[in-house]
This record gives C-alpha cells, structure tokens and sequence, in this order.
C-alpha cells in the first residue's frame, strides 16, 4: 500500500462524511430542539435522491449545465423541505408531549407509509441519476485517479457546517434553534412563538436530509431500501456527536467516514460491526456523546409511562385467561392446517411481546432492538441443528440460554445509559447482531439464512409441535408475569420511577436493570427458537428493526400500562397483520397508518380500553 | 459518641471552591443543621457525605468506620437514611409499597423472584407509617397526597433501614410553613426518641434555630462558624454575612418559641 493510495481512500473516506453529516446535522438539530427522534429522516433522504432523479434530468434536457444540476438539487431539497412541513404540522405538532417510545413508533409508522408511497410513485426498479455536467471527469491525485464530485463532496460537508454555523449564529431563527437545544421551557417560557420555531425546525432539518439525498444521485441510484441503511448510520453519527449538536455530528461523520474507508482494507467483512462497537464505547466513556449535554429534565416527579398499579386477576381476568389458554389448546383440534400456523405463530410473539414489556413496561427500559434476542435465539437453535447435526431438545434448550447471554453482554453496556440513548444503543446492538448475521455467510448463510431447521421425528406435525410452543410460551408468560408480581419486579419498577429514591434505599439500580435485561433477553431467545423450528428455515429479517418495531407495536396496541397488553396486543397484530397483509399491495402503508393512529387515539392500546371499561363498570353499582 | 465525622473535606468545580477543609462531628441522638447563603457550598457537603460526590481530599467516617467516596446505596446498607430536596418516592406504588419496597431493599431481598412483594413487611410498613402518622393513607396511591404528606412518607421510607443517621437535604422546602413546623417537630422527635443522629440543610432559619442542637455555617465552602444556636445566633460575622438584623431577629423568636 502506498501513500497515494492511502490518500485516495482517506479522501473517499471523507466524501462519505461529508454526505452523511450533511443528513445527520438534519437529524440532530430535529432532536435538539423537538426531543424527536426522527425515523422518518431517513425517508425525506430517500425522498430527496427520488426528487433529485426526477427533476435533474428534466433540468439537464434544458441545458446541460452544471448550475441546472445544483438548481435541480436545491428544488428537490426544498420540496423535501416543505414535506418535513405537513410532518410536523400533520403529526409531531400532536405528540411532542407523548413518551419517547410512543414518538420513536408514530415516526417509524411515517417510514412505512413513505415506503409504500414511493414505490407507487416510482415503482420498484432502482433509478440512476444523472452525472453532473463539469464533474463527470477524474482528478489525478499522486497516481491515482479519483472522481471529482467526490472532491466536490468533501468541500461540501464544511460548506453546510459554515452555512449552519452563520445560520445558529447570526440570524434569530438559528439563536432561537440553539436556545431550544439547551433549554426548551425557558424558550416557551420567554413568550417565543414555539409553532413557527418547531415547524421551521422542520423544514431545515429534512431540507437537509433531502439536500443529503439529492446530492447522492450520481454515486448511488434511488432505491426503496435508502431509507433503513441510512437512518441507522446516520443515528450513529448523532449519537456518537452528541444529540443536537450540529459541530459534534461533523466530528463523529469524520470519524466514521475514516473508520469505514480503513475498515474495509483491514476488516473488509465486519465494517459495519466496527461503526457500532465505535458507538458503544463512545457512549461508555461518554454517555452523551462526544458534544451532547445531559437531559435537563432532572428531579421530574410525573408519572412514569408503564405498569401502574399491578392488580392481580379478578375473576373475569381469570375467565378471559382460561378462554385464552383453551382457545390456544383447542385450535389443533378444531382448526385447518393454516389456523393451527397461526395460533403457533401467536403464541411465539406473545412470549416475544410480553418479555419486551416486562422490560419496557415494568422496568421503563425502552428496548429498540429486542428482535436481536428474538433471532439470536433462533440462530443458536438453528446453527446447532443445521451445523452440528444437534436433535431439536437440546437445541431449543440452548435458544434461551443464548438469548440471555446476549443480553447480558449488551444489557452490561446498555444500563449505564437512559432515556433516549438507551433506546438508541439497543438499537446499535440489534443492528451489529443482524449485521453479523447477514455478513458472515460461511456461517449463517448470510441473506438466505438456515433452512432445514425441523423438530424430531416425534414432533414433525404441526399439531404436536403447537402443542410444544404453547407449552414453552406459557409457562414463559406466566413465569414473567409471576416475576413482575414478586420483589425483583418492583425493584424493577422503583428504579424505573425514581433512580435517586432507589439507589438511597440501597438498590444497586444497574445490576438490577442488567438482571431484568438478561430476563427478558433469555424469554426472547426461547420465542426465537420455537419460532425457528415452526418456520423450518431462519432469515436475518428475524432480527432486523422492523421485526423490533413489530414487537413494540404490539405491546403499544395491547396498552403499555397493562400487565397482560402485550399477549392481547400479539394476538391482534398478528390476527391483523395475517388478515389485512393478503388482501392489499399497501400493507405496510396500512401498517403505519395504524400505528401512527394508535399513537393518537389510542395510546393506552386494547389493555387500557379494557380496564377503563371494568372501572366503569365497577362504579355502577357504587353510584346506584 | 461521634457517630459522622467530616475530616477536611475539599471539592473544586472547575475554578469554583464549593469546600474547603470542611470538619465537623455529629453524635448520636444530635440534630445538625448546615446553614448558609446560597452556594455557599451546603449541598455539596451534604452529597460528600450522602455518597453522591467524592471528595477531592478529606475522609468521611461513620462510627469510626471511613465511608468516604463510597456510593449511596452501600452508605445506605451501613445505616444512613436521607430524604432529598425534591421529594423522591415511587410514583406508581402505594403509600404502603413505598415503604415495604424500602424493607425489601433492607432486607436484601430485591432478588427473590417467587414470593409476591405486595405481602411482604406490611404490617412493618404501616407500623411505620404510623410513626409519622401516615397510617390512615396506607393504601393510596403516593401521587395523591399532599406535598406535605410526601414528605412525611419519604421520612418513613428512610426510617425504614433503621438508620443511626439520618441525612435531609432541605426537608422543608416547598412546603407551607404550619407543615414544616410538624415535619420538624415530628423529625426530631423521632431522632431523640430512638438516638438517630440527624444532619440537615436548610433555608427556613424558624426549623434551624428551633430544633438543630448545633449549627454549622458555611460561606463560600468555608466554616465560618460552629455551635449551639444561641452561639451562632450571637456570632457578629454570622450575623453580618448571613443572618442579618432580621435574620437574627427572626431566629431569637424562634428559639423562644420551641423553648417557652
């Protein structure tokens, strides 16, 4: 290797920084002055490449004439911009004041519908840009050859930095942005027109994001999966620099953009795994980040969004829950093949669903990246029995062992932090799991997955192997629940409610926390494994953020304040998802649309709609 | 006996001096309150002591046995309660499970995961609460009560590790004045009945010169000085730097007021 080429890669490192700072700084001054967590960035970025390779080329039949390329960039930015508009105005402006879990959801329901939406628009074959006019040439660079838009590019990023820069510093708009980054109820307070703040916020953060995009048409062509392999690149660089500041998101860009250029030569397999552990330790040595400010919401005394008041079952609870648990025996019985995959498939996502809200729920850890335990789960029973030739029963047994241990080893790092990191380190850890799973195909057979993952011979038919699973998921249901009922399960609860209170009253909170983590990890891991054996084959979708959203959608559905709202929330999501996904080409559409209407109508989900039902009911009689 | 010992403490923040060389000695069954203006470096002794900061030189001793830089909840195990400025309780629980939930954590048993919390230390837990005469609210929610209330059942919650020594960052603050005079009341009361050694900060000089059996004065993380209230009280640079002519009025009329 010689120096020119370590230059050139160094350079190509910086190109990439450049573009994803350029996205990021849009995320980050979002989350500074709303404390929104923007799925949905990644969309206006997919939005903006879409945009781009739509208006450029109309610009460029005028005159080829790289000014039309960069006015072509600058409009589909714009448009992009005034979209992040009708968001805020249409759906932020109603949840600024809802827990973050609730906001992180409603956000990834707009990720869904914009993903249906494009590929209406622009159907599914990828789009290639044009090149733009004046830097289709390559620039010599101590022998080597290297393309000018890149260059381009790394003058870029530092022009959006000044231009940030001068905005935050020299206008009220950009004053006001940074006094809503420190201390957004003193801006309130101060009589500020907080509606024009958030929405002009708005507007700058996916003008960027679109900018982001627009600017990538010519390396990269517009697909419909942009806007997953971007969002969670683009919350590392966020996270690493510090949430809401612009300087930081540059620095950790920088970074990243090196890590990855060298990465490749030295790790070409694990890059990916690289970027993520980077994140993990910053956030061990810095739990802000290397420019962020600690929340300043201390010493709150609200109410914490969770389990309540844990009453045990009153009779009809205890009805409902014996219908329940025949109607899950009986099904092999009196059902068709296809009722009896379904009620399987049941079964495992209630395990899946309740142990997330035994974390969530009971110990206010929001989890964004539960499904890793789901499929390492999976893969542990799957490797063995594909791989090693192990029989079924000692392969489900290990399923929950490994799901624990994986836990416990990201639970470790994860329980330093709280609030929003938390729940963004989760999810860094799902995704370094699932890249693992999808890069290393020697191993896992990569995007393919394991196939040939079957019971023993004795439980081959899918009645007998129901009768497994609903075995596995209620005794691990029960157990949970049992947990949540006795002394570490209000442990748990103290520390989620008040840390300071616990900790003076001689609770160690972390090992606690990691404790309850590892729990939940261990259930989550037996529900992947059961699955495994159901489905026969193992894919890394099982543990990719959508199947995470899956699971917090269903405990959001079921109402999060509820003790057993996650096994009714699993039963309806699927029932929903198997009735309404075959009947439409727009499910996902439909599935956002939900979840987005839940967050607002519904937010204590079918458990809350039941108990406000039976307190009704109970003070019937009282006022007759 | 000495029950807490402060032996030269020191924090820096940055450039700021919160504490200098602050010593001062505690005995079982003794209210000691901590006084002076703001930032004059009481809550960052207060936190030196309580396990929340580490000093930067200086030990801190708890019956002989040095507890310097430890965290809160092993300076808990060894028997210290403390109750916080804003009031700190469990929002979700019962009056009651607050304080069978403190029992629980005393008793070491956070981890079991058979038995059902809810039964456990009950009858404790009110017995508790009747001390300080919360019994009759066991079993309502904690985020119903009045402030005032909250504290009561925060000092209940910190009881419940039958602590030698009692830590209360402002106990009163935020509260009506016919409450804090109770809460005072009730707090010392309990702490001579039962030899709990009580160190407090407080602004409300009516609790400090009716109740504190010595005083210390802090300035700019200074003591300036220390004794008994009629002591403090005629301190001409207490008077001067803190007190003032009405400050030093007011606390002559409270210390004939809890005295007559």
């Amino acid at each position: 290797m010689d120096a020119g080429f370590l230059l050139v890669q160094s350079l190509s490192g910086l190109a990439s920084a450049s573009s994803l700072f350029i996205i990021a700084s849009g995320l980050t001054l979002v989350f500074g002055v709303t404390r929104i967590v923007n799925f949905a960035h990644g969309s206006f970025y997919m939005l903006g490449a879409y945009m781009a390779v739509t208006v450029v080329p109309w610009l460029l039949e005028i005159e080829r004439s790289p000014w039309l390329f960069f006015v072509g960039v600058l409009i589909s930015a714009a448009v992009v911009g005034l979209l992040g508009v009708a968001m805020e105005l249409l759906l932020l402006r109603r949840i600024y004041k809802v827990p973050e879990l609730f906001q992180l959801l409603a956000t990834f329901g707009v990720v869904l519908m914009v993903q249906d939406a494009v590929l209406k628009i622009w159907g599914p074959v990828d789009i290639t840009g044009p090149r733009a006019p004046g830097l289709r040439h390559g620039v010599e660079i101590m022998g080597q050859r290297f393309p000018a838009y890149e260059l381009f590019l790394i003058c870029a990023g530092p022009a959006v930095l000044g231009a940030l820069w001068l905005l935050m510093h020299r206008t009220r708009f950009g004053v006001l942005i940074r006094a809503a980054t420190r201390d957004r109820e003193m801006v309130g307070a101060l009589g500020v027109n907080q509606a024009m703040l958030f929405t002009g916020t708005l507007f700058l953060g996916a003008f960027l994001a679109g900018l982001g995009g627009a600017l990538q048409i010519p390396r990269v062509s517009a697909s419909a999966q942009m806007d997953l392999s971007i969002i969670t690149e683009v919350f590392v660089v966020t996270v690493i620099g510090g949430m809401g500041s612009v300087t930081g998101a540059f620095l950790a860009a920088v970074l990243i953009g090196q890590l990855q250029a060298f990465g490749v030569l030295v790790f070409p397999k694990i890059t990916l795994v690289l970027v993520f552990l980077l994140m993990a330790v910053v956030l061990v040595v810095k739990p802000w980040g290397l420019l962020g400010k600690p929340e300043p919401a201390a010493g709150r005394a609200t109410l914490p969004e969770g389990i309540l008041h844990p009453r045990g079952f009153a009779l009809p609870e205890k009805l409902l829950a014996a219908l329940a648990v025949a109607a899950a025996l009986a099904v092999p019985v009196f059902g068709d093949a296809y009722a009896v995959k379904v009620a399987t498939e049941v079964l495992v996502f209630a395990l899946a669903a309740f142990s997330l809200h035994f974390l969530v729920g009971n110990g206010g850890i929001v989890s964004f990246g539960h499904a890793a335990y789901f499929g390492l789960g999976a893969y542990a029973s799957g490797l063995l029995v594909v791989r090693l030739g192990v029989p079924m029963e000692p392969a489900l047994l290990v399923a929950p062992v490994a799901g624990a241990a994986f836990a416990f080893l990201f639970g470790f790092f994860v329980v330093r932090l709280s609030g929003i990191y938390l729940a963004m380190l989760t999810l860094a850890f799902a995704q370094i799991a699932y890249a693992v799973c999808f890069q290393w195909v020697e191993v896992t057979g990569g995007d393919n997955g394991l196939v040939g993952v079957w019971p023993s011979a004795w439980a081959t038919s899918r009645h007998v192997y129901h009768y497994i699973v609903a075995a596995g998921a209620i005794a691990g249901i029960v157990a949970l629940r049992h947990v949540i009922y006795a002394p570490f399960g209000a442990t748990l609860r103290a520390a989620r409610d008040s840390a300071p209170r616990a900790d003076a009253i001689g609770i160690d909170v972390r090992t606690h926390q990691l404790l309850g983590f590892t729990m939940a990890g261990g259930a989550a891991g037996l529900a992947g494994g059961l699955y495994a054996f159901s489905k026969g084959s193992i894919d890394p979708t099982m543990l990719a953020i959508p199947m995470s959203v899956d699971f917090l959608a269903m405990i959001l559905l079921g109402g999060i304040q509820t003790v057993m709202g996650a096994v009714v929330g699993a039963g309806a999501f699927h029932a929903i998802k198997d009735i309404f996904m075959p009947l439409t080409d727009y499910w996902r559409f439909l599935l956002g649309a939900s979840i987005i209407a839940l967050v607002l109508l519904f937010p204590r989900g079918l458990g809350g709609a039941f108990a406000s039902v039976r307190a009704r009911v109970a003070a019937e009689p009282a006022r007759a | 006996m000495t029950l807490l010992a402060a032996a030269g403490l020191n924090k820096r923040f940055g450039g700021v001096v919160a504490a200098k060389d602050v010593r001062f000695a505690l005995n079982a069954g003794e209210m000691l309150a901590i006084i002076g203006p703001n930032g004059a470096g009481k809550s960052t002794t207060f936190n030196m002591v309580g396990g929340q900061l580490r000093p930067d030189s200086g030990r801190v001793l708890l019956a002989g046995q040095d507890i310097t830089g430890l965290p809160p909840r092993e300076v808990c195990r060894l028997g210290v309660g403390r109750t916080f400025q804003v009031a700190q309780t469990f929002l979700s629980m019962t009056v009651a499970q607050n304080v069978q939930m403190a029992l629980i954590a005393h008793a070491g048993r956070t981890r079991e995961l058979v038995s059902r919390a809810e039964a456990l230390y009950r009858a404790q837990a009110v017995a508790l609460l009747g001390k300080v005469g919360m019994a009759a609210d066991a079993d309502r929610p904690i985020g119903e009560l009045a402030y005032g209330d909250v504290k009561r059942v925060e000092l209940a919650i910190a009881l419940a590790a039958s602590p030698r020594l009692l830590l209360m960052d402002e106990p009163t603050a935020g509260m009506a004045p016919r409450e804090r005079a109770s809460l005072m009341q009730l707090t010392a009361g309990i702490a001579r009945e039962e030899g709990i050694g009580v160190l407090f900060t407080e602004h409300d000089m009516d609790a400090v010169f009716a109740h504190a059996d010595r005083i210390l004065v802090l300035v700019r993380g200074e003591v300036i000085a220390e004794g008994t209230p009629e002591e403090v009280r005629a301190n001409e640079q207490v008077k001067r730097v803190y007190l003032g002519t009405t400050g030093h009025k007011a606390a002559l009329r409270a210390r004939r007021a809890a005295h007559v």
